[in-house]
């Protein structure tokens, strides 16, 4: 079976259009209210969604996904629980899913189990932050046993490194999209044209998408017009924590504005 | 070493990418500077001059007759200055920070001393210093944080999770990623990320060069045993370096039992970790089985940790070296043992060493040789020590 992330940006392609990637804590507030978020993601517009498997040290991540974390742990939200859920959305839903967690996650729950049941729920790919390049076969020989994508990340620091990394991508590159940890960004001066510059020099395929950051429909346009899609995080997250069980709906209209200006 | 950076299957570098091209640059710098003459001098000068170094052989005479077994020495890292061994790295570090042009130094402290260290190393050398503590151990040791001010640096109170040393990392990491291209992270342990382990055991190792030296010296030979307390390991793996390959001597780490192993109240993570991948490494870690990292707990700030150096946790694979855990409660008997006994106050964590040497020692006969590697004073954790005792002091 073709990984749905491939089959989504052929068809973006097609279309001439731009992937909006969105991202939700799994179990914040609880997994019922996830389930309803991704779906109301997909309904208003998001082509991929990220679920971020709640870590108790999350490195990689601003105050806004920390606090999600912690409320998701403290509910009890376990990495079993997130694959049931998994389960229960697949029966509705054949857009690509993610999960975006720490390596010891996989690590600790045994990497060809987690990857086996990550292709028998239907996860598409994995994000893991503080999973550098030179450390992926702790965790590729088994994602690819399975058929799902790492998808490898490039920073604004990555220089000379972006080609080697870029080369062997599957589904997207996540660009990250200026210094610093997740979470709103008022302004970005990373030049992007130039960051993203040794893709287009190589001739590499690999759609690229842009995250950190991006919060509101002006930022989600102008990151876009640099890249194949935007990736948005804690923006969403904000608005869980505000309204809880009725945020699907709120979630709703976030992602509308932000894919209506894409 | 299997591969670079790796003690067997412990270590590696597992940090975001935002760093890597920072873990990178510190790699290269540190293997030309590491074999540089003119680097080696300036070091060694720093250590004779600034720090106090050689630090003291000393034969704790008493103790040895009270315990009536083994002849025990005490190597006296209490007695450098700033008062532990910290200020062996952290001169290492901010020498190779200089060279490679940074301006601004960022460093996580559990107890304290390795903060006061880097702030004090920060103002030898007119560097921007920022030290991460966790909020708990600011209160635990505010003598330290009013010693940091003091010396110029800025302390940041970290309040996430459970505002321990392992939250003041976490947070230095993000600190690290957003100011990476100006800012050298001055880890305080044997942890991290290649080529930190390396690195920080390579600056500590003159700990195990010069007990050598001094034994051979004082009593013309090797000693049996050498003993020192393991958080992160740092001044463990210092002490032990040199005796590695001589497998006569018999190593062992003191790490915090806190209120007893099989409460949830400790940070024995030899005892009752498990590996995973935390803080850049692959390492024995305290976690539950979704790889939850544990909150952790011990009187001693500085031993407060849920993880341990990679090099520790192949030392123990290996059956190199041995590691035993010590409660709050035996660890505060040795301070006030070693206080009423020796006229040395020993820092709480050094504290744990002590404990085990007090246990080891008399098994041990008369013409043999233990050595307690005495990591820091005692001075900051008379507080807490009070505390623990329910004796009150005004700070007033």
């Amino acid at each position: 079976m073709k990984n749905r992330i491939d089959v989504c940006f052929e068809q973006l392609k097609r279309e001439n259009k731009k992937a909006l990637i969105t991202f939700v804590t799994a179990g914040d507030p609880d997994l019922e209210t996830t389930e309803k978020c991704v779906y109301s993601m997909f309904e208003n517009g998001a082509d991929i969604v990220e679920l971020g498997v709640p870590f108790s040290d999350p490195i990689a991540e601003g105050p806004t996904i920390q606090k999600a974390s912690l409320r998701a742990l403290e509910k009890g939200t376990t990495l079993d629980m997130i694959f049931g859920t998994v389960k229960k959305i697949r029966k509705n839903c054949d857009k690509p899913l993610l999960l975006m967690m720490y390596v010891n996650t996989i690590f600790r729950y045994g990497t060809e189990k987690f990857f086996s049941l990550c292709s028998e729920c239907g996860i598409d790919g994995v994000i893991v932050p503080d999973l550098p390049f030179e450390e992926r076969d702790e965790i590729t020989p088994y994602a690819d046993k399975y058929g799902v994508y790492s998808i490898n990340l490039v920073a604004p620091t990555s220089h000379e490194r972006i080609k080697m990394i870029a080369g062997e991508s599957k589904g997207f590159l996540y660009v990250v999209s200026s210094l610093g940890v997740t979470g709103k960004r008022s302004e970005f001066t990373t030049d992007f044209s130039q960051l993203l510059a040794p893709l287009k020099d190589s001739g590499i395929n690999c759609p690229a998408c842009i995250g950190f950051g991006i919060s509101n429909p002006q930022q989600a346009a102008k990151m876009s017009s640099y890249c194949d899609g935007v990736i948005v995080g804690s923006a969403v997250v904000d608005i869980i924590a505000e309204y809880g069980k009725n945020a699907p709906e709120k979630t709703g209209e976030l992602i509308r504005s932000l894919k209506s200006e894409m | 070493m299997s591969k670079i950076g790796r003690f067997g299957e412990y270590g590696g570098q597992y940090v975001p990418e935002t760093v890597m091209n920072a873990v990178h640059e510190l790699e290269a710098a540190y293997s030309k500077y590491k074999n540089d003459p003119e680097f080696s001098d300036e070091l060694r000068t720093l250590y004779r001059d600034y720090a106090g170094r050689p630090s003291m052989l000393y034969f704790a005479e008493k103790m040895t007759e009270d315990l009536g077994g083994a002849k025990i020495y005490f190597k006296r890292e209490d007695l450098n200055h700033t008062g532990s061994h910290k200020i062996n790295n952290v001169l290492g570090q901010i020498l190779l920070a200089k060279k490679m042009g940074k301006k601004r130094v960022i460093a996580e402290t559990g107890a304290g001393q390795h903060g006061v260290a880097t702030a004090t190393v920060c103002a030898l050398f007119g560097l921007e210093c920022e030290i991460y503590m966790g909020a708990e151990d600011t209160k635990r040791q505010s003598l330290n944080v009013y010693r940091m001010n003091l010396l110029g640096a800025k302390v940041n109170a970290v309040d996430s999770g459970t505002a321990t040393l392992k939250d003041a990392i976490n947070e230095a990491f993000r600190d690290w990623c957003t100011n990476v291209e100006t800012t050298f992270y001055c880890i305080g342990s044997v942890m991290g990320p290649h080529p930190y382990p390396e690195m920080v055991r390579d600056f500590q190792k003159v700990i195990s060069e010069e007990i050598k030296a001094q034994i051979l010296e004082k009593e013309g030979r090797l000693p049996d045993c050498v003993v020192a307390c393991v958080g992160g390991g740092s001044n463990a793996m210092g002490a032990f370096y040199n005796f590695i390959e001589d497998k006569q001597v018999r190593l062992v780490g003191a790490e915090a039992a806190g209120r007893g192993v099989d409460t949830d109240m400790h940070a024995a993570t030899m005892a009752k970790g498990t590996t995973g991948i935390f803080h850049g490494m692959k390492s024995l870690f305290l976690q539950n089985e979704y790889g939850q990292i544990d909150p952790v707990y011990s009187i001693s700030a500085g031993l407060d940790y849920p993880g341990v150096g990679p090099e520790h946790a192949y030392l123990k694979a290996e059956g190199r070296a041995d590691y035993v855990s010590i409660t709050d409660e035996e660890a505060v008997n040795a301070f006030e043992y070693l206080s009423r006994t020796e006229g040395i106050i020993p820092a709480i964590e050094s504290s744990h060493a002590v404990a085990a040497a007090m246990k080891i020692a008399p098994q041990m006969d008369k013409n043999q040789i233990l050595i307690i590697n005495l990591s820091g004073r005692g001075d900051k954790d008379v507080y807490s020590v009070a505390r623990y005792r329910e004796v009150e002091i005004n700070e007033e």
